[in-house]
C-alpha cells in the first residue's frame, strides 16, 4: 500500500474571469522512506498541490476533483477538523523562508511545546524534554540553552532547523517540504538537505520536496515528477528524468539548468516556454546611436581598479565614538576588471558582494580605499558635475525586477529618464526613437513602451531594466544577482541576452552571483568573497578545474552534483 | 536599555523645554501683564513698581528661567481672573477630565479590539460589514454632533440619562470622584461614549487592518500547517502581532483624549480642564493658558515614554538590539 497517493489531483481557482485550472488530473505517489520531487517553474501548480493535501488550499481554491489517500484512507473527504488533527500528527509540512516561518514573538520551546502537547498529549515537562531531544537531533548545538531563545537569535540555517524540528513534533509519516532550501546559503542548503535525507530514512517518513531547483532534486529525490501549468508532463526516477529525459518541456528545462561541469557558448532550447525573441540583428549597431563612438576617454591598462576597499557600518550607535560597535562588510578589497571581460564576484550572502558593487558605482561611500575608473580615482571626486560624466558610463542592473522599476512610470519614461537626465540626446523625438529601438534589442517590442511595469513578467521587467542600464550607453555594467529571482528558463534568456550584448557593445561587466553555475557560464574571471575579504581572484575555467583558496574548494564542493544531466543540444564554449 | 531609556529622558527634557518657550512667550506676546492685572485708575509710577516687583524688566533668558523653575515646581502664578493659584485651580478639575479619559479608554479597548479581530476573522460576513459601515459613521460623526443626538436621545426623550455635570463626588483626600456614587456613573455614561466612539472606531479599524496582514504570513500559515486549532493560531499567534501598532496608536490615542476632551466638556457642561481652558482663552487669562499647555505636553511625553517601553515588554526583538 502506498503511504501517500494522490489520485486524479484536480484544483481550480474560481475567478472573475473563468476558472483556473491550477491543478489538472495529478496522480502521485510516496513511499515510507522514499523522497519524491515535484519540479517546475512559478505558476506550475506544484506548491498548491502541497497545500491541497494538508487542507490548506487558500481561497478561492478549491479541490474539484480526485482523492489523496494516507495509509490508504482517504483523507480529502474528511471534516476540517479531523483534517486538522491530521496536519502536524501525521503530515508534517515545511516551508521556504526559515526567517518569517516561526512566530517572533514566542520562544523556540513555547512554540514546539505548543505543538507537542497538542498531539502527543505529555504534559509540560515531558513536551519539554521533548523539545530540547528534538533540537538535539536537528542539530543544533547546546540545545538545553538554545530552546529558550526567541526566532531572532537564530540564523536563517539554525531556524530551518527549528521549522524541521517543529515539523517532526509529532513524528508524522509524510512530510511535504516546499521550497525547503530556497532561502538559504548553499553551504546551509547542503547541510539541511543531507539531514532531512537522514530524517527520512532512520524514522522511514516519505517526504514530497516541492522545488524548481534542479541542483536539489538532484542531490536528494528518489524520484522526480515534473509540473508545467497545472499538468505532470513527466514522472520517473531522479537519474533518468536529469539524464535522459522525454517530454520536451523537461528537455528544454533541463537545457536551460547552467551546467557546473562545463562552459557553454549559450542556453540552448529554452524556448519551450515563452518564444524567445528572435534577435538577429534587428539593429545594426555599427551604425546605431547604441553603438557609435562614444565621447569617452580612451582608456589604457584595466577600465575598474578598486584598491583596498573598506566599508564600516555601525551595528550599535552610540553618541561617542569609542562606544559604537562597527562592522567591516568589506574589509580591504583590492582587484581590477580589464576592458572586455566580465568579472565575477561570488560568494554567500553577508560577503559583502553587493556592498562591493554599490561602492563602484558610488552609492555608498567607502570608508577606506579607492575605486578607480579609467585611471580616474572616483572618491576623490567632489563636484557632482564631474561624477555625473563618470556615472553615465556604468549603469546597474539589480536584482528584484518588481522593486527596481517604478511602478507609477510608463516604460517609455523609465528607459528615456537616463538618456533625459544626461542630456544625451538633441530632441524628444529622437530619444522616443532610441527608447524604442532599445525595447525592440532586449526582445520586448515597441508596443511595450506605452504599457506600466506591473503589466509584465519578471523576465521581462529585468530586459527593462536591462534597456535602461544601456540607454547612456555605458561601457560598464554592474549587474548584481540579475537573475536570482527569475525561472531557470526566465534565467537562460536573461543570460543569454546579456551575453549577446555585451559581445555586440563590447561592454565590460562585473556580475555579482551566489550561484557558482552561473557564474562559470558568464564570467571570464572571477573573485571569490568571504566576510568582507577576497580570498581568490583567478580565471573562471581554473576557478572550477583547480581552485586554490580552501574555501573556493569548499564553495565547489558543496555545489549540487548535476553531473548527468542531458547534454542534448548544447555547444560548448571552444568546441 | 539604561541608555535607551536615558535617551528618551533627553528628548522628553527638550520637547519640554520648547513647549515651556512656547507659552512663556504668549505672556510676552499677547497683551501686556500688567494691564491684565490693573485697573485703569493705576498711575503710571505704580505700574512701574508692580512690572519691577514681577521681574518684567528682567532679561529675557532670567525671565524664562524663572519660569520654567517655576512650573517645574507647578507654579504657574495666580490667574487674571480669578486671582487664586492656577495650579489649584488645574488640580481640582483634572480629576474629572482624567478619569473621562479613563472610561473612555477603556470602553475603546474594550470593544475596539474584539470588534476588531471579529471583522478580521470574519471578513466576508454580513455582520462584520454592518460592523465595518457603522464604523465608518462613528469615524466620520464629529464628536459635538454625537454628543448632542445622545443627549436628545437619552436625556431629552427617554429621560434616562442626566445631560450635564459630574453629579454627586465624593472627595477623597483631595481627588475627587464620580465613581463612588450612582449618579456619578451615570453622569459619566453619556459623555465617555461620546468621547470614545471615535477612538474606538479607529482601533477597531486598526486592528482589523493588522490583523488582516498577520493571518497572511507565513507563521501563520505554518501554525496552521501544524494541526494548531484556529483558537489559538488567531489569538496566541497572529493577535499578539498585532499589539506593537495598536500600543502605539492607542497610547497617542490615550494622549488627544485628555487633550481634546474640551469639545466632549463643553457639550456635556463637564467641569474638567477643557471646560476651564475654554473659559480661560474667553477670558484671555494667558497663564491658565500656559499650564494647559504645560500640562498636555507633559502628559503626551509620559504616555509615549510608557508605549516605549512597552514595546519592549511586547517584542523580544527590541530586547535584544539593545543588550
Amino acid at each position: 500500500m502506498d503511504l501517500l497517493s494522490i489520485k486524479n489531483l484536480e484544483i481550480e481557482f474560481p475567478s472573475r474571469r473563468g476558472t483556473v485550472v491550477a491543478v489538472n488530473d495529478v496522480n502521485l505517489t510516496v513511499q515510507p522512506g522514499e523522497v519524491l520531487g515535484v519540479v517546475g517553474e512559478s505558476g506550475a501548480g506544484k506548491s498548491t498541490i502541497g497545500n491541497a493535501v494538508i487542507g490548506l488550499l487558500e481561497p478561492p481554491g478549491r479541490m474539484s476533483g480526485g482523492e489523496v489517500y494516507l495509509k490508504g484512507e482517504q483523507i480529502n473527504n474528511l471534516s476540517s477538523e479531523e483534517k486538522r488533527k491530521i496536519r502536524g500528527r501525521r503530515i508534517g509540512m515545511i516551508f521556504q523562508d526559515p526567517l518569517t516561518s516561526l512566530d517572533p514573538l514566542q520562544t523556540v520551546e513555547q512554540q514546539l511545546v505548543e505543538t507537542i502537547e497538542l498531539h502527543l498529549k505529555l504534559g509540560e515537562a515531558k513536551a519539554k524534554e521533548r523539545a530540547i531531544d528534538l533540537l538535539h537531533q536537528v542539530g543544533i548545538p547546546n540545545p538545553e540553552l538554545r530552546v529558550k531563545h526567541y526566532p531572532h537569535q537564530f540564523s536563517g540555517g539554525m531556524r530551518q532547523r527549528v521549522v524541521i524540528a517543529l515539523a517532526l513534533c509529532a513524528e508524522p509519516e509524510v512530510i511535504i517540504a516546499d521550497e525547503p532550501t530556497t532561502a538559504l546559503d548553499v553551504s546551509i542548503q547542503a547541510q539541511i538537505l543531507e539531514l532531512m535525507r537522514k530524517l527520512c530514512q532512520e524514522k522511514q517518513v516519505g517526504m514530497l520536496i516541492i522545488t524548481h531547483d534542479m541542483g536539489v532534486i538532484a542531490d536528494i529525490t528518489d524520484r522526480v515528477a515534473v509540473m508545467y501549468r497545472g499538468n505532470l508532463v513527466e514522472e520517473g526516477t531522479t537519474q533518468k528524468i536529469l539524464g535522459n529525459p522525454d517530454h520536451p518541456y523537461t528537455k528544454s528545462l533541463i537545457s536551460a539548468v547552467p551546467r557546473p561541469d562545463i562552459r557553454l557558448k549559450r542556453f540552448p532550447m529554452v524556448d519551450y516556454i515563452e518564444k524567445e525573441e528572435d534577435r538577429k540583428k534587428l539593429l545594426d549597431i555599427s551604425t546605431h546611436w547604441l553603438g557609435q563612438a562614444r565621447d569617452f576617454d580612451a582608456v589604457e591598462g584595466p577600465l575598474v581598479e578598486v584598491e583596498d576597499l573598506v566599508m564600516t557600518f555601525v551595528t550599535k550607535p552610540a553618541f561617542l565614538k569609542k562606544n559604537r560597535q562597527t562592522f567591516n562588510a568589506v574589509n580591504g578589497v583590492s582587484f581590477e576588471i580589464r576592458q572586455g571581460e566580465v568579472f565575477g564576484l561570488v560568494g554567500e550572502s553577508g560577503s559583502g558582494k553587493s556592498t562591493v558593487a554599490r561602492m563602484i558605482s558610488g552609492l555608498y561611500k567607502p570608508a577606506k580605499g579607492a575605486v578607480k575608473f579609467g585611471g580616474t580615482n572616483l572618491t576623490e571626486i567632489k563636484s557632482e558635475k564631474e561624477l555625473d560624466y563618470f556615472r553615465r558610463q556604468m549603469q546597474m542592473i539589480f536584482q528584484d525586477p518588481f522593486s527596481s522599476l517604478n511602478g507609477r512610470m510608463r516604460v517609455m519614461d523609465i528607459v528615456a529618464e537616463p538618456i533625459r537626465f544626461h542630456k544625451l540626446t538633441s530632441s524628444n523625438a529622437e530619444t522616443e526613437g532610441i527608447v524604442m529601438d532599445l525595447l525592440e534589442h532586449v526582445g520586448l517590442g515597441r508596443q511595450a513602451a506605452v504599457r506600466f511595469p506591473h503589466e509584465f513578467s519578471g523576465g521581462q521587467r529585468q530586459r527593462i531594466s536591462i534597456a535602461r542600464a544601456l540607454a547612456t550607453r555605458p561601457r560598464f555594467l554592474i549587474c548584481d544577482e540579475p537573475t536570482s529571482a527569475l525561472d531557470v528558463s526566465i534565467q537562460a534568456q536573461i543570460l543569454n541576452l546579456l551575453k549577446d550584448l555585451q559581445e555586440e557593445l563590447g561592454l565590460t561587466m562585473l556580475f555579482i552571483s551566489h550561484d557558482l553555475p552561473v557564474i562559470r557560464q558568464m564570467c571570464d574571471r572571477v573573485g571569490v568573497m568571504k566576510m568582507g575579504e577576497l580570498v581568490e581572484v583567478t580565471e573562471t575555467e581554473k576557478l572550477f578545474t583547480a581552485p586554490e583558496a580552501p574555501y573556493s574548494q569548499e564553495l565547489l564542493s558543496l555545489m549540487p552534483k548535476l553531473d548527468n544531466l542531458s547534454q542534448q543540444g548544447l555547444q560548448v564554449e571552444g568546441a | 536599555m539604561v541608555s535607551f531609556l536615558f535617551k528618551r529622558l533627553l528628548q522628553s527634557f527638550v520637547v519640554m523645554i520648547t513647549v515651556a518657550l512656547i507659552a512663556f512667550s504668549m505672556f510676552r506676546f499677547v497683551g501686556d501683564p500688567i494691564n491684565n492685572m490693573v485697573g485703569q485708575d493705576t498711575t503710571q509710577q505704580e505700574r512701574e513698581e508692580l512690572r519691577e516687583k514681577l521681574g518684567l524688566n528682567d532679561p529675557f533668558l532670567v525671565q524664562f528661567g524663572r519660569f520654567t523653575l517655576n512650573a517645574a515646581q507647578g507654579d504657574f502664578g495666580l490667574s487674571y481672573k480669578y486671582r487664586v493659584p492656577v495650579s489649584e485651580m488645574i488640580f481640582e478639575r483634572m480629576p474629572a477630565t482624567l478619569e473621562l479619559a479613563f472610561v473612555s479608554a477603556i470602553i475603546a479597548l474594550f470593544f475596539g479590539i474584539p470588534l476588531g479581530v471579529y471583522t478580521a476573522l470574519k471578513r466576508k460576513g454580513i455582520l462584520s460589514k454592518f460592523i465595518m459601515t457603522m464604523s465608518l459613521v462613528g469615524v466620520s460623526l464629529p464628536t459635538f454632533l454625537t454628543g448632542i443626538l445622545l443627549i436628545l436621545l437619552f436625556g431629552v426623550m427617554l429621560r434616562w440619562l442626566p445631560t450635564f455635570g459630574r453629579g454627586d463626588v465624593i472627595e477623597i483626600g483631595s481627588w475627587t470622584t464620580g465613581f463612588l456614587t450612582v449618579s456619578g456613573l451615570k453622569s459619566l455614561i453619556l459623555p465617555s461614549i461620546t468621547l470614545a466612539l471615535f477612538q474606538l472606531t479607529l482601533i477597531m479599524r486598526l486592528v482589523r487592518a493588522e490583523m488582516l496582514e498577520v493571518l497572511r504570513t507565513d507563521f501563520v500559515k505554518f501554525a496552521k500547517a501544524r494541526g494548531l486549532p484556529d483558537r489559538a493560531v488567531h489569538f496566541k499567534h497572529a493577535l499578539k502581532n498585532t499589539l506593537v501598532p495598536v500600543i502605539t496608536i492607542t497610547g497617542l490615542q490615550l494622549g488627544s483624549l485628555i487633550a481634546f476632551a474640551i469639545i466632549t466638556e463643553s457639550v456635556f457642561q463637564w467641569p474638567g480642564m477643557g471646560l476651564m481652558f475654554i473659559q480661560a482663552i474667553s477670558d484671555v487669562d494667558i497663564p491658565v493658558m500656559a499650564a494647559y499647555l504645560v500640562l498636555i505636553a507633559f502628559f503626551f511625553v509620559v504616555i509615549n515614554m510608557i508605549v516605549d517601553l512597552l514595546y519592549y515588554a511586547v517584542d523580544p526583538r527590541l530586547r535584544a538590539d539593545n543588550e
